[in-house]
């Protein structure tokens, strides 16, 4: 397939804004999303603003995506928040809002693009996870947990949607330069970067690398998976 | 919106009659809108209701532009599945449009 639709979520800056640019240089059309207006100006680029845990409004980004296109072949489930606080000192509406825009964001946009994708027989969906996961970091136990959430229901929704030619696998990046680290203390990362084999800093062109292979047609036979960068694992 | 219930009857057989020609399915529907849809001796196995439901979303979408989710907290709850037959679904379908 020459050039594929893809739909990316929390498109307006950081990561999501970034795999935004790099797949339209490629030739392909890009859908993005955020809650606010993106200053991304593309030919073949759209923005829209929307609450990525908002039902009706993401079963109406679909609809327009329906009408406009008639297919989706990769949708990048990126949208995501974070929290670094002790437990006890986390309010309820805080896990709320993550669980809301990490885990309900992952389920809604991957339901509506599975229908849109079956169709074709093809797609590929790729998650957001982090490293906070396998790391059991303290004072992310909240962030992780709805993190942990989207790996399991990665694997299982694998095994639901593997039939109609659709893969689905997470990304679990070290912390990287953007605003949702931009609070960490400098020691907490650097304790962080020592629990990695390979001590640095992510950057936009390992997350690039790992979503190039999950969504390359060559890699049918890959699904249910969670990569980290860095060295990280379980 | 105001729509009749024999429009969705409408469009819920022709989208089955679809379904059935895309999958190659023979299906007795003899019994009209009391043909069994989902569950004991219904015509359509877990993948063929998840397929026919994605269908009848997408036939109503394009009628009436107007976006359901079918399987919704409602649909799950209710004592009578509407997935269990032809008649369900098109009230069911019938009464969450018109509450749009």
């Amino acid at each position: 397939m020459d050039k594929m639709i893809f739909l990316i979520t929390g498109s307006r800056k950081g990561i999501g804004y970034n795999l935004s640019k790099y797949y339209l240089d490629k030739g392909n059309i890009v859908i993005g999303c955020s809650r606010s207006e993106s200053d991304l100006k593309h030919e073949h680029y759209s923005h829209y603003c929307l609450d990525v845990s908002d039902e009706q409004q993401v079963n109406n980004l679909f609809m327009q995506i329906r009408k406009q296109f008639g297919r989706l072949d990769v949708l990048i489930n990126n949208a995501g928040m974070a929290s670094m606080n002790h437990t006890l000192l986390t309010p309820l509406s805080t896990v709320n809002k993550l669980f809301d825009t990490n885990f309900v964001g992952t389920f809604l946009f991957s339901r509506q693009a599975v229908k849109l994708m079956k169709k074709n027989n093809f797609g590929r969906i790729v998650n957001f996870s982090t490293v906070a996961v396998p790391l059991n970091l303290e004072g992310e136990a909240i962030y992780a947990a709805s993190k942990s959430a989207i790996e399991q229901f990665t694997k299982i929704f694998s095994k639901e949607i593997a039939s109609m030619g659709i893969t689905v696998n997470s990304i679990g990046p070290t912390p990287i330069e953007t605003d949702l680290i931009k609070a960490v203390p400098k020691i907490k990362i650097e304790e962080l970067l020592n629990q990695q084999a390979i001590k640095r800093l992510g950057n936009f062109n390992d997350v690039i690398n790992v979503v190039d292979f999950y969504i390359s047609s060559n890699s049918d036979f890959i699904s249910g998976q969670t990569i980290y960068l860095g060295g990280v694992f379980k | 919106m105001n729509v009749e219930r024999e429009e969705i009857k409408e469009i819920i057989f022709k989208t089955l009659e679809c379904f059935f020609i895309e999958y190659d399915l023979s299906v007795d529907m003899s019994d009209g809108e009391h043909t069994k849809l989902f569950g004991g001796d219904g015509v359509l196995d877990s993948l063929g209701l998840v397929s026919f439901v994605v269908a009848v979303e997408e036939a109503i979408e394009d009628e009436f532009n107007v976006s359901l989710v079918l399987a919704d907290e409602k649909a799950m709850s209710r004592r009578t599945s509407p997935f269990g037959k032809i008649k369900y679904l098109i009230d069911y379908v019938f009464e969450l449009i018109n509450e749009k």
